[in-house]
């Protein structure tokens, strides 16, 4: 290993002469609590959900031999999986855009300077705080066809009432609403923070120049938040690729699975199908996808920034 | 609300510290007025599921499902529905179940976690890269691909319907790791160097001088990990069936079934529910919206 004298690296810690060793033990005895609960729960279940993915045990005790990748083969030919791979992926799609946009439009209300800040902050962030049960009870509650209070402001100006979470073309959309207004205040506290941290002297200089309040937006603030629309929306794909809750909450998968995402397909054959083997290949493929994702997204902010 | 100085930003404060806003410029444009209207516009929106909710939890239940949808009910507001909640009595024994272990997981989580950071900030061990690595690559590893193989170990340790298996699993954050990391990172080693001379231990230098100047990092993601513990679905379903050992977000579920469609109690529930957090963030709010964007933002 040929190290250049300019690159190598400078002496990190506050070792005293002649402490090698202990260094080590130091490093690794400060690094063991963490590495013994990161091991036992996160590698080990990781490792072994590969190799239960390659059996066929279930949870009533049945098969554990191996059986090779039978269960990824059944699950590549499973149209249920594919179904709900895809509700994932439109879900993922059609809720991060509006998941950004909003959280931005909010942001940039907030940030010109209105008064009685912690009011606005607390209307727009309070849902975030809120367990998904709760969101969804709300929100069963504002969509009930009959007596809900949307379809009765939808009538009251006019409008035809709509099933919301019985009706398999809208279903997937009530979902994204209710998990817009639970949400996004996150990634809106997130642009408010990046906001805050413009100096304000390019909005100063702007101004002597005649910039009005929609060009200094558009030409400094915009610009100046590239770096964390990329975050917000590379956090926003992963955590919408995870989407279960709610939907199991709110329509069980329904109506005739039109909602039901690869996380409730993957715990439904698992624990109501009692199918853990196949269960855990379902999860390798999920794994997988989100893995291709991720590096794809890590390639693009590359290019980006190169 | 102001800040006493003694939580005033460490000398590296991260972005979010600043979360406070310009102070607002006294014009009153055409433009500003605009921005109110549209920034009150959605904060009615954003209102409405609450109001909604607490009109329907004050109802009787036959009110609460009449066909006419409204606001001012005809028999009069009425906690009705709120006394039955407690009546058939969980709300607070799924508070309780919630409220003990995600303190569990946040204080687990903070006291593993900080320990290996510092590691990771200060001490040259061999091995320290590999561990940098398999740290930051674990932080793409989706929580759900987990509950398969999860449920299984719990079922093999004989930890299903205890506590633990609710709070194991979710006290390891591969991403607070490094929001904490780079914290110490910024700490300057020279108020470390006395205590090297004089001898001190390492985790003396930790404890006594690391963790006293890591206070609003430490705050920030005991903040995010305990919001994240406590409104978790997924997992506390999956591990604990035993009626006593629910938690809040969990027993809600089974309530929604057993209430099935008395609407009255079901917002009553939700509200009870969703009001411990909410007064906590009334109290908290600067510290709880600056945990969330300062950890939040360190993932870049």
């Amino acid at each position: 290993m040929s190290t250049s004298t300019l690159s190598r690296p400078r002496p990190q810690n506050l070792r005293k002469p002649g402490s090698r060793t202990r260094s080590n033990l130091s490093g690794w005895g400060f690094a063991a609590p963490f590495l013994v609960f990161f091991l036992a729960f996160l590698v080990w279940p990781i490792l072994y959900g590969f190799y239960m993915s390659l059996t066929g045990k279930s949870l009533t005790g049945a098969n554990d031999s191996l059986i090779g990748f039978a269960n990824y083969a059944e699950a590549l030919a499973d149209a249920d999986m594919w179904r709900s791979l895809g509700n994932t992926l439109y879900f993922t799609v059609i809720s991060t855009v509006p998941l950004v946009l909003v959280a931005l439009v909010m942001a940039a209300l907030l940030n010109i300077g209105l008064p009685a800040q912690w009011l606005w902050r607390l209307s727009y962030f309070a849902p975030y705080l809120l367990a998904s049960t709760v969101v969804s009870l709300f929100f069963t509650w504002m969509y009930n066809p009959q007596l809900g209070l949307i379809n009765e402001f939808l009538t009251g100006i006019g409008l035809p009432r709509v099933a919301w979470l019985n009706d398999p073309n809208v279903a997937m959309w009530a979902i994204v609403i209710a998990t817009l207004w639970w949400t996004v205040g996150f990634n809106f506290l997130l642009y408010l923070a990046a906001m805050q941290n413009i100096p304000a002297q390019h909005y100063e200089a702007a101004s002597l120049d005649g910039a009005g309040a929609w060009r200094q937006f558009f030409s400094i603030t915009l610009p100046q938040l590239t770096p964390t629309t990329v975050m917000i929306v590379l956090l926003q794909i992963l955590a919408s690729l995870k989407i279960f809750d709610q939907v199991y909450q709110m329509t069980a998968g329904g109506p005739g699975g039109s909602t039901r995402p690869v996380v409730q397909y993957i715990f439904e054959t698992g624990f109501t199908g009692y199918r853990l083997g196949y269960s855990a290949a379902i999860s390798y493929i999920f794994f997988g996808l989100i893995v291709v994702i991720s590096v794809m997204q890590f390639v693009i902010t590359r290019r980006r920034s190169a | 609300m102001a800040t006493p100085t003694l939580t005033r930003p460490a000398p590296h404060a991260t972005t979010a510290d600043s979360l406070t806003i310009r102070q607002p410029r006294k014009k009153l444009t055409v433009g500003r007025i605009a921005a109110i209207v549209v920034a009150a516009f959605i904060a009615v929106l954003w209102l409405i599921p609450f109001a909604w909710a607490t009109a329907t939890a004050f109802k009787t239940e036959t009110d609460a499902a009449a066909p006419d949808v409204t606001w001012l009910p005809p028999s009069g507001f009425t906690p009705e529905a709120f006394v039955k909640v407690f009546q058939d009595g969980n709300i607070p024994l799924w508070t309780w179940n919630s409220l003990y272990t995600s303190a569990a997981i946040t204080a687990i989580t903070l006291v593993i976690s900080a320990l290996v950071a510092y590691a990771l900030s200060r001490i040259d061990f061999r091995g320290k890269k590999v561990l940098m690595t398999v740290i930051i690559a674990s932080i793409i590893i989706p929580p759900p691909v987990l509950i398969i193989p999860l449920f299984y170990q719990m079922l093999a340790l004989n930890l299903i319907d205890t506590s633990w298996a609710i709070i194991l699993p979710q006290v390891i954050h591969p991403a607070m790791v490094f929001v904490l990391k780079k914290f110490f990172d910024q700490i300057p080693r020279e108020l470390e160097e006395a205590a090297v001379m004089d001898g001190a231990s390492r985790l003396r230098i930790f404890t006594q001088i690391i963790l006293p100047l890591s206070r609003p990092i430490l705050a920030a993601v005991a903040i995010f990990v305990f919001i994240g513990a406590w409104n978790n679905f997924l997992w506390p379903f999956i591990a604990t069936n035993d009626g006593n050992l629910l938690t809040l977000p969990v027993g809600l579920q089974t309530i929604k079934s057993a209430y099935g469609i008395q609407y009255a109690q079901n917002m009553a529930s939700a509200l009870l529910a969703a009001l411990p957090l909410i007064v906590v963030f009334l109290f908290f709010q600067r510290q709880i919206i600056k945990g969330v964007a300062t950890t939040g933002l360190a993932g870049t």
